[in-house]
């Protein structure tokens, strides 16, 4: 086997699908800001000039990434994570502010992210901290170090402010649950989010009488040889009605009314009509044209070129996060179907690729990269066909933007060339 | 489990994704939302707005062009602004905000940058528009009046605003609407039907032909023409007589109930709310508070009726059989209420109905109504009945007029004293007020006009209108067809308007007599109160006066209600009798009578108590 070459081993399934999404994303792309049909689409003063320029970039950066030795990431992951924290503190002192967020350095002819190298870094460092002999992720005080390396970049990217970005390290407590991280954590968080989310739609006396008759029901309908002990079941429906009770205080007091009026667009809080449109097209403005723009495409969509808000420049931010709803628009069902489909095989074969690698390091590496873009896939989408409250992060590999495509690329070609190197990791 | 996990959400997610995506985009898709489309440019083609004529087919309301110069600021090329400025008549500062305004509301779209442009300002400007480019000049409609009277029943229009924009979708900002009036109540009469083409843009905003080859566009339908029941020339004629007061006057025709016509002094010339002066005039006749030429006092004054309204109550007694034409009351100049004695100017004796009428004697009303109350068992019953006799002359609520405002007056009932008084603490003595018109009793002219029409019916009135047709079709809303009865039946009207017929021939109105023409009639005369700072002060009494003519065979039947006139006789009789005249035979024969009205004026009487000053009421200066 050993003497198959680096193109011999890698997955050229991953890389026909990648290449689909770059391709169609830039396509998209190319719609949104094409002006003038007669310009060059080399011309890199246009945007899809320029994300072409980009598509270049991550070329390179996948050529360099794939004549790298292998062990180069692993052996490096502590220093990487160092770099980029130190990048990320540099920006409260260098820092470029772009759309109000302190979230670039400028190098002249292209702005930096750091957020997205330390996603990167993040991403390698936890996979060695994890696969360490001697790190058990049983203990205390190992969780808290595991915690600690994903928690440090959100903390310093949160007051950038780039929440969205932040929100995304927490797909990597994925890699935690994958690694025997106990996965009622996930139960409690999920749990905690419904009870919010209820609570401000119906009101604590609601959820209490909701939790008060779902243990009734419980209790009622369980087969006779289960026994469930009252008293943990009576703290748990106290806990949550305290929760809920704190609700109010945290949505009134804790927020701003920017939050507070994305979480009422997106529970439809307001119960007046008219004021609930007014919010929809004010500051759900974006949501609304995205959505109008998606659902003007019907089953076919319009055709290439041919979308008409699209054209008309009705979607704001439509090139970078919004441009799922060209997709939608032009293409129609057909085409937002078959890019859910894409993704969905997409993220199926690395996890696919991930459990079968040899060194913990390698699939728990994996599990990072998977985790990170199916986060920023479903908030992105979920936010575009108005799922989600409007949270501004990136479709990957779709959205216009040079730090994002290239280190998107790069998060996906360092666990490519890993899996390459997998027959030699058990040697 | 935990290797299932990420794959399971992974599936998950795209299902969600999926049926949201089915939900929008293919159950929530409809092929005509393009309609919505902001890349679909909709193009209007406005109709003329209806014109009206008054009864006798004469126009009243037609339309001229106007023109706007519009601009379109992105396409706007270097001007020589100094020498454009001049050509629209405006100076370089207006020019530069107004441009700044129109980039504001859209680079893209036109706004007006200058309204309303005159016949001969267009000429000159027409020929120059090509040099500045971005800027062209907009036709529109606007109303022209070939009356300077009526203003207030025509009403006018105005541009829509934001809540007529959200509440009604036929509208687009920057389209007229009827506000007042009868170009409210007929707006989508007049208006017509605007016609729609839809226009495909490409992404650089270019007009790329018809939107589905023009499949979904419509043309546009005229608006129709109506006839009113106005009287032009008489509607003029009693403008005129209005000069220098104030009130309103409401005429007539009794066998239709169509509105002759409607009066409120002081008024404005319609044509004033037209072109670019609009604004201006507009706030200067909505904030005289002081005489409120825009608020129309034939349809919203309330004052109490006075004694017009005694013949009701004598027919109201007629009916119930409390008494007959001949049953006597004595007059002791007055009449007791208790040990009090409440005053009459009828001169004495003892009065029957016919001199009750036409001496208009308060002791002979008062009696019976106690004789009415004393018919009864209990004042409740006695008072529901009164109620219901004095309602079915259209008094005490809306009438169903079709003009959008109004006003109900009182008929008060039980239920009003008993929150007055007090449960059981009121009886006939106490409102015996309302035998006489004054008290709890009020009116608005439309409705003392349509209570004379009634009794000039013998029994029944149609709801007054202004609509006489639309169009070519002669049909109305039938309820302005169907005669609505009083309770009082017919027999018992001859004694009431014998005794109207006198008050002409013997009584208060004797020195407003018509050759030839036999009126019935009823003078009124109502004390008032104003408050001025804070000080409650009484005015000089409001003149009233109601009639209808000729006694047989009834063509008109009107009320005149003049603030601070004196006694009935003194202002309204006298303009009664002369629209009467006008009316019945086109021309005026008393030309002394009416050269003193129309110069008269009550212009001190108004003044008197904003002067600061003690003043006299009530005074007889001729």
């Amino acid at each position: 086997m050993s003497g198959r070459g680096l193109f011999g081993r890698i997955d050229w399934i991953t890389i026909f699908l990648y290449a689909l999404l770059v391709f169609i994303g830039w396509i998209n792309i190319y719609s949104t800001s094409l002006v003038d049909p007669n310009t060059s689409i080399f011309d890199f003063s246009t945007l899809y000039g320029k994300q072409l320029f980009f598509i270049g970039l991550a070329a390179l950066g996948i050529v360099f990434v794939l004549f790298v030795e292998s062990n180069f990431f692993e052996r490096f992951a502590s220093i990487f994570y160092v770099i980029s924290i130190v990048l990320l503190l540099g920006l409260f002192v260098f820092g470029k502010t772009i759309a109000g967020a302190t979230s670039w350095y400028n190098l002249g002819f292209f702005n930096l992210q750091p957020s997205e190298l330390a996603k990167v870094a993040t991403a390698l460092a936890l996979a060695k901290f994890l696969s360490d002999i001697q790190t058990d992720l049983k203990t205390g005080r190992h969780q808290l170090y595991a915690l600690a390396i994903i928690l440090l970049p959100a903390l310093l990217i949160l007051p950038q402010p780039d929440p969205g970005s932040a929100l995304i390290y927490f797909s990597f407590f994925f890699v935690l649950f994958r690694e025997g991280f106990p996965l009622y954590f996930l139960g409690i968080l999920l749990f905690m989010v419904i009870l919010f989310a209820t609570t401000l739609m119906f009101g604590t006396v609601w959820i209490a009488i909701g939790l008060i008759i779902l243990t009734i029901l419980i209790y009622t309908f369980k087969r006779a040889s289960v026994k469930i002990p009252f008293l943990p079941v009576a703290g748990v429906i106290v806990l949550s009605i305290l929760f809920s009770l704190s609700v109010d205080f945290v949505y009134e007091n804790i927020f701003e009314q920017r939050h507070r009026d994305r979480i009422a667009l997106w529970l439809s809080l307001e119960k007046d009509e008219k004021k609930l449109d007014e919010i929809r097209k004010t500051i759900g403005y974006n949501t609304y044209q995205s959505e109008k723009a998606i659902e003007s495409g019907g089953f076919f969509g319009k055709g290439f070129l041919e979308g008409t808000r699209t054209k008309g420049d009705f979607v704001p931010e439509q090139h970078t996060d919004y441009i799922f709803s060209s997709v939608g628009e032009e293409w129609g069902f057909l085409g937002t179907a078959t890019v859910i489909l894409l993704f969905s095989v997409f993220f199926l074969r690395l996890i696919h690729i991930a459990e079968r690698q040899k060194s913990d390091f390698s699939r728990m590496y994996g599990y990072g990269v998977i985790s990170i873009l199916v986060f920023h896939y479903f908030i992105n989408i979920g936010m575009v066909i108005g799922l989600l409250p409007t949270i501004g992060v990136p479709l990957p590999f779709f959205s216009y933007g040079g730090s994002g495509l290239i280190f998107f690329t790069m998060l996906l070609f360092i666990f490519l060339k890993l899996d390459s190197n997998r027959l030699k990791d058990g040697i | 489990m935990k290797k299932l996990l990420l794959s399971s959400i992974i599936v998950i997610i795209g299902f969600t994704f999926i049926g949201r995506l089915s939900y929008l985009q293919l159950f929530r898709f409809s092929p005509d939302q393009i309609l919505d489309d902001p890349a679909i440019k909709k193009i209007y083609d406005y109709p003329e707005r209806g014109y009206i004529y008054d009864r006798n087919g004469e126009l009243m309301v037609g339309n001229q062009p106007a023109y706007d110069v519009m601009v379109i600021p992105r396409e706007v090329q270097p001007l020589d602004t100094l020498e454009f400025c001049s050509l629209l008549g405006i100076d370089k500062a207006t020019f530069i905000t107004k441009m700044e305004k129109a980039r504001v509301y859209s680079p893209r779209l036109p706004s007006v940058l200058v309204p309303q442009l005159s016949k001969e300002d267009y000429a000159t400007l027409q020929e120059k528009m090509r040099h500045y480019v971005g800027f062209y000049i907009q036709k529109r409609s606007l109303r022209y009046y070939t009356t300077n009277s009526a203003a207030n029943v025509l009403g006018y229009i105005s541009e829509v605003n934001e809540w007529d924009l959200q509440n009604n979708p036929y509208y687009v900002a920057g389209e007229l609407k009827g506000r007042t009036g009868i170009e409210k109540q007929y707006e989508e009469v007049l208006r017509g039907r605007k016609g729609v083409k839809h226009i495909q843009k490409d992404r650089f905003n270019r007009d790329i032909g018809p939107y589905k080859e023009g499949k979904l566009d419509t043309l546009p339908e005229q608006g129709t023409e109506i006839r009113i029941t106005l009287d032009k020339e008489l509607q003029e004629y009693g403008e005129k007589l209005m000069h220098g007061k104030r009130g309103g006057i409401v005429a007539l025709e009794p066998k239709s109930g169509e509105i002759l016509a409607m009066i409120s002094g002081p008024t404005y010339d319609p044509s004033l709310l037209v072109g670019r002066e609009r604004s201006k005039n507009y706030s200067k006749l909505h904030y005289d508070t002081i005489s409120k030429p825009t608020w129309d006092r034939s349809i919203l004054a309330e004052p109490s009726p006075g004694s017009p309204f005694k013949t009701l109550n004598a027919l109201a007694a007629l009916q119930e059989g409390v008494v007959d034409p001949s049953t006597k009351f004595r007059c002791y100049h007055g009449f007791y209420v208790g040990n009090t004695l409440r005053g009459c100017h009828c001169g004495g004796g003892v009065r029957d109905m016919n001199s009750g009428i036409y001496q208009s004697c308060n002791a002979y009303f008062a009696g019976t109504f106690r004789r009415l109350f004393d018919k009864y068992p209990t004042t409740d019953e006695a008072m529901d009945v009164w109620e219901k006799h004095m309602k079915s002359f259209g008094l005490g609520n809306y009438l169903g007029t079709d003009l959008p405002t109004g006003r109900p007056g009182r008929i008060p009932d039980k239920d009003f004293y008993d929150k007055w008084y007090g449960d059981g603490r009121w009886a006939a003595s106490t409102i015996i007020s309302n035998a006489i018109g004054q008290g709890e009793i009020a009116a608005t002219p439309l409705q003392l006009a349509n209570m004379t029409a009634a009794i000039a019916n013998r029994g029944y009135y149609y709801i007054p209108h202004v609509i006489k047709n639309m169009g070519s079709s002669g049909t109305i809303d039938p309820k302005y067809t169907e005669p609505n009865y009083t309770t009082i039946d017919r027999k018992h009207f001859d004694p009431v308007i014998q005794g109207m017929a006198n008050v002409y021939k013997y009584g208060t109105a004797r020195w407003v007599q018509i050759p030839d023409v036999e009126i019935a009639g009823k003078t009124g005369t109502v004390e008032n109160f104003v408050r001025v700072d804070g000080e409650r002060m009484q005015l000089t009494d409001h003149s009233v006066f109601v009639a209808f003519a000729p006694v047989e065979n009834p063509q008109i039947a009107l009320a005149v209600y003049i603030e601070n006139g004196y006694y009935g006789a003194r202002y309204a009789g006298h303009i009664a009798s002369l629209l009467i005249e006008k009316y019945i035979k086109g021309e005026i024969t008393r030309k002394d009578l009416e050269k003193r009205m129309l110069e008269k004026t009550l212009e001190h009487e108004y003044a008197k108590p904003y002067s600061g000053e003690p003043f006299k009421i009530n005074e007889y200066v001729w």
